[in-house]
């Protein structure tokens, strides 16, 4: 299973930061999707980019979690010669992570 | 013909803001569509990204042009929605004036009178370029940890986030039109809010809070309506080609329905309003704005019919005593060049074609491998290498490199271009770039060394 089997995702850049948005797909989904995505796996899945730890907020009213990625944007829009500098691609990325099948 | 206010089942008069443009670039149509058949009391548009107005900068400060520095897409935007606007009664905010709102304000006035609309109030904004000011202060830049007066390359911008304050100014003195420069986006939306409902930019932060959620939710305009929400598979969205851009009928509580035209493509759910109000907000409890730190975390979203989404819940505390200031510097010069490779060995091919191209441009140009910056485009490149690429059908090489100066530059697209007839087997649809780079840091100013200041001028 992928963290796309499970959640919609919504990306943005603030400088050198990645925000990523994860929105339960389903109504109720919220605590699977939390226990799914930790701070740690997605600092795993992103690896050497990042410059400092991974933050997690969660907002249970809307059914999502948020994550700062320090440092994934390799110097942001204007500082890194990056294709895609903004990162718009990378909440994809996300949700290619694997995460555990509940039921095998 | 000037329409009154809408109002809702209470009886409670609301205020439509509709949304114009969500970014420098954006389309026109959606906004003249809003015009024409929207009933807006005010239009705005966010045309200004943290990069745009450094941009805007650079090149004002190289062209003789006298509207250089502002929004390259402002005269066409106002020729289109000016007479509806004017024919609805519906003012239009913006921050289209990017390096140089008087400029604005003037093309602005001079668009009036060529489409016949005489006694347009304009209003220019200014006071965000702080330039003299961040030297004075010296703060600490952000994204280095050292002081502004260490930072060896030259500072062309430095624009600071105003609020909603000099809008309400210059609403107040009856401008039609309010064109600023650097003003942060939700503060477009909650200037009119605060300037039709009387609300006080130092009183219930709430109220800001709410306000803010609603400029926050419109700001990009068509990401609210089913834009960078559509996947086809797992979030489909109705006619995407003919996205129609959101309106607010907002509250004197700050509460607000939001909508959209009928017969617009797109869609707005809860599911899309969720998206945009988490779009790049790092912390949902505690989102910095120059008139409020506002709280999302306890939003409500209600569907209200289709199409309509009611919203409600956001609270605030008191804003922040310094104000986020955008710093521009010129850090010289990049150059590009891609190639494509297909089929049977396309990756090998591609890492031939850039091997060759970073060998030559350190050899010939003197451009050092560490400042050359190498992509396989096809190959895992968007995911910065971070997934497998398996087997590509085809990869595109992409060479980027940065140089003290344009002719270097050149060069790198140059090398790309040239292997055409010198490098690798079957490369193909070769093309080069350069450009100027300004790079964008942040930092903190004290909010009393920032004086907004509002001329408003009749056409």
């Amino acid at each position: 299973m992928l963290v796309d089997d499970i959640a919609h995702v919504r990306a943005g850049d603030k400088g050198d930061t990645l925000i990523l948005a994860l929105r339960a797909r389903e109504e109720g989904g919220f605590a699977r999707l939390r226990d799914a995505v930790t701070p740690e796996r997605v600092a795993r899945h992103f690896g050497d980019a990042l410059t400092g730890p991974v933050e997690l907020r969660e907002v249970p009213a809307l059914g999502a979690l948020v994550l700062v990625l320090p440092g994934a944007l390799g110097g942001g829009v204007t500082g890194s010669p990056t294709l895609d500098g903004h990162g718009k691609t990378l909440g994809y990325h996300l949700l290619a992570m694997p995460i555990d099948d509940p039921a095998g | 013909m000037v329409t009154g206010p809408e109002v809702t089942p209470g009886g409670t008069p609301t205020l439509r803001l509709g949304a114009g443009a969500g970014y420098a670039g954006d389309r026109v149509d959606p906004a003249v569509d809003l015009a024409r058949r929207g009933r807006l009391d005010h239009l705005v548009f966010e045309c200004l990204g943290e990069r745009t107005i450094a941009a805007a900068h650079a090149r004002r400060a190289g062209s003789a042009d006298a509207t250089a520095g502002i929004d390259p897409l402002w005269a066409r935007r106002v020729r289109a929605v000016l007479a509806p606007c004017r024919a609805a009664g519906t003012r239009i905010v913006s921050n289209a004036g990017a390096a140089d709102p008087p400029a604005a304000a003037d093309v602005t006035r001079a668009v009036a009178r060529e489409l016949g609309l005489a006694g347009v109030r304009v209003a220019a904004v200014t006071g965000d370029d702080v330039l003299a000011a961040v030297r004075r202060a010296d703060p600490v830049v952000w994204e280095t940890g050292r002081k502004l007066s260490e930072h060896p390359e030259t500072l062309v911008a430095a624009n600071a986030y105003l609020g909603a304050e000099p809008i309400v100014t210059a609403l107040a003195e009856g401008a039609d039109v309010v064109v600023t420069g650097r003003v942060a986006d939700p503060a477009l939306y909650l200037g009119p809010l605060v300037h039709a409902f009387g609300w006080s930019l130092t009183g219930d932060p709430g109220l800001l809070g709410r306000g803010t959620a609603v400029g926050h939710l419109l700001e990009c305009a068509g990401q609210l309506t089913g834009g960078y929400f559509a996947d086809p598979v797992t979030k489909p969205v109705p006619r995407l080609a003919e996205l129609g851009f959101p309106y607010a009928d907002v509250a004197p509580d700050g509460s607000a329905v939001l909508g959209k035209l009928a017969g617009t493509g797109g869609l707005l759910d809860v599911a899309t309003a969720t998206e945009q109000l988490l779009y790049e907000v790092g912390d949902p409890s505690a989102y910095v704005t120059p008139d409020v730190v506002a709280d999302f975390s306890s939003v409500h979203l209600e569907q209200d019919g289709p199409d309509r989404v009611r919203v409600g819940g956001a609270s605030g505390s008191e804003r922040p005593g310094s104000l986020k200031v955008t710093l521009g510097f010129r850090e010289g010069w990049e150059g590009e060049g891609q190639i494509s490779y297909a089929g049977p060995r396309a990756l090998e091919r591609a890492r031939l074609a850039a091997d060759v191209v970073v060998s030559r441009l350190d050899r010939v140009h003197g451009i050092g491998a560490d400042d050359v910056h190498v992509e396989y485009v096809g190959a895992g490149a968007a995911f910065r290498g971070l997934a497998g690429p398996g087997e590509p059908l085809e990869v595109r090489v992409r060479v980027v490199a940065r140089t003290p100066d344009p002719e270097t530059a050149e060069a790198v697209g140059w090398e790309v271009e040239s292997l055409y007839t010198n490098g690798p087997a079957g490369g193909g649809g070769a093309r080069r770039g350069a450009r100027e780079v300004v790079a964008v840091r942040s930092c903190l100013l004290d909010r009393r060394d920032v004086r907004p200041e509002v001329s408003v001028r009749e056409a």
